[in-house]
């Protein structure tokens, strides 16, 4: 009975206010992937979308990929680590995945040959590295730790990596780091309830903006397609959106050093009841995915509205309520294929979604 | 707790309850020779669970750390988690609060024994999980 209601209220908006009609759509459930043998942190789609890694704290890396219709796992990496992997994250060229560990180090692994090789170890970080992250040309890789400080190592031609900078400005554990889709702008959140953003200044990377709102941990953060939004999702239970102000602005957003400003435009809240661990926002459809320790999903779908860049305008689109049996730790949608989400638990097991239009 | 589903007559929700008690009142205070119960770190009130949105069962356990300075309450509560991962046939999400106004650096506390990335990245660490072990099996022999 509630769909025939939902129709009508759509009907109603339509009617009355000219509004776009909201696509509500289902999560279904495509295949689960088991393997893993304790909880699964974090997935990762390889940038051609026909791979998918995974990581857990049974120490590995798992890579998926599809044969005739069924995911099926292809290579198991056992060998990196001797802690909890933590987060995965693939090169641009997706030749490269970089793993990071509670053991304090960072892994590269290579697939040029065809096989998964460790390439190099990196070490610096005092302890529990939380996440590593590809700048968009692959030249930068980024990584972050509890001992409160993001690293910016630059890859040589010849697969060697060097740091370039230490940033320290987050006052506790860094728990994300994401670079912006096409600049070298680096976002990173954490422990201390802010978001900072990273750039190369004229002999040093420096912090040009600290976004402060959350009122806990941001867990994750994600750029839109432009790069000129970006979202983030907490302990608080919310997730908000941020928008870049560029120098000159036309709404006047004060600027400072010819430095874009960013402001919070749009908190969603009221649909996780427990920490939002992560987000997802699709470069494909504009779509937002979120997942918590509530065990569920959403797909929040932006709707037009007067003024989309100073007040977006959010919806849920869709909704996989007990999507796992425990805390669903990171979703990605996959990059090519539109509406398939990866999710992943410390139920340990993996699963995909396809978000249909009902 | 609004939508959240309370305890008051639903009969599951009070044997588990009175389970979650019965099996943290055992554990071993990590300086002292005595249990948690013995010292009024925990009591039965301190002890509530109830069910979100979608069923899944929440515990909420407050405590008392024996003084507003003790350095040891994050291993208390690391303790208390620990024990129930390791004893309840169900799972379950627990949240650990230190008692309003009973620790000097309870929210900085509080933050630490919740956030599950710096619970398990600590539960991995050798000399915690023996301090952690020793508390949970000296409570229970």
């Amino acid at each position: 009975m509630i769909i025939p209601l939902q129709k009508n209220v759509r009907q109603l908006l339509f009617d009355c206010f000219q509004i776009q009609d909201l696509i509500m759509g289902t999560l279904q459930e495509v295949q689960t992937l088991h393997g893993h043998t304790d909880r699964v942190w974090c997935v990762s789609w390889s940038p051609s979308g026909a791979l998918l890694a995974s990581c857990s704290g049974d120490k590995t890396i798992r890579i998926w990929s599809k044969e005739g219709d069924e995911w099926i796992c292809k290579s198991v990496l056992t060998d990196g680590h001797t802690r909890t992997v933590r987060s995965v994250s693939w090169s641009p060229c997706g030749q490269y995945l970089a793993a990071a560990s509670f053991d304090a180090t960072t892994s590269v692994w290579s697939r040029k040959s065809g096989e998964f090789e460790c390439l190099a170890t990196l070490e610096g970080h005092e302890n529990e590295v939380k996440c590593a992250a590809w700048s968009c040309t692959g030249s930068l890789l980024a990584t972050c730790s509890r001992d409160k400080s993001v690293w910016i190592w630059e890859v040589s031609a010849d697969e060697e990596f060097e740091c370039a900078s230490v940033l320290s400005t987050h006052s506790q554990d860094v728990k994300h780091v994401r670079w912006h889709p096409s600049k070298e702008i680096l976002a990173s959140c954490g422990y201390d309830d802010t978001i900072r953003l990273f750039r190369e200044a004229s002999d040093d990377w420096e912090c040009c903006n600290t976004l402060k709102g959350h009122q806990s941990t941001v867990w994750s953060i994600d750029f839109d397609k432009t790069g000129s939004r970006l979202a983030s999702c907490s302990g608080d239970k919310t997730v908000k959106i941020w928008q870049e102000y560029e120098p000159g602005n036309p709404e006047s957003v004060a600027t400072e050093d010819n430095i874009s400003a960013w402001k919070n435009v749009c908190t969603i809240g009221g649909y996780h009841e427990r920490p939002i661990y992560d987000i997802s926002w699709c470069h494909l459809t504009g779509n937002i995915a979120t997942a918590g320790g509530d065990d569920s999903l959403c797909v929040f779908q932006e709707l037009p509205s007067p003024d989309p860049k100073n007040q977006p305008h959010f919806e849920l689109a869709a909704r996989a309520r007990a999507a796992h049996g425990q805390d669903v730790n990171s979703i990605a949608w996959n990059p090519k294929q539109e509406g398939l989400l990866a999710s992943c638990s410390d139920d340990e097991t993996v699963k995909l979604w396809a978000l249909s239009k009902d | 707790m609004g939508d959240k589903q309370q305890t008051d007559d639903d009969p599951e929700l009070i044997t588990l309850q009175e389970t979650i008690y019965d099996l943290i009142s055992r554990i071993r205070d990590p300086e002292k020779p005595e249990s948690l119960e013995d010292l009024n770190v925990i009591s039965e009130s301190g002890v509530k669970v109830c069910r979100l949105r979608d069923g899944q069962l929440l515990a909420h356990i407050e405590f008392v750390p024996t003084v507003p300075h003790c350095s040891l309450a994050s291993i208390i509560g690391l303790t208390m988690r620990s024990k129930l991962e390791q004893c309840l046939p169900e799972k379950l999400k627990v949240d650990i609060y230190i008692k309003k106004g009973t620790h000097d650096t309870a929210d900085e506390i509080n933050k630490q024994i919740n956030d599950k990335e710096r619970i398990s990245a600590a539960m991995e660490n050798p000399n915690l999980q023996k301090l952690v072990k020793e508390c949970i099996d000296s409570g229970d022999s």
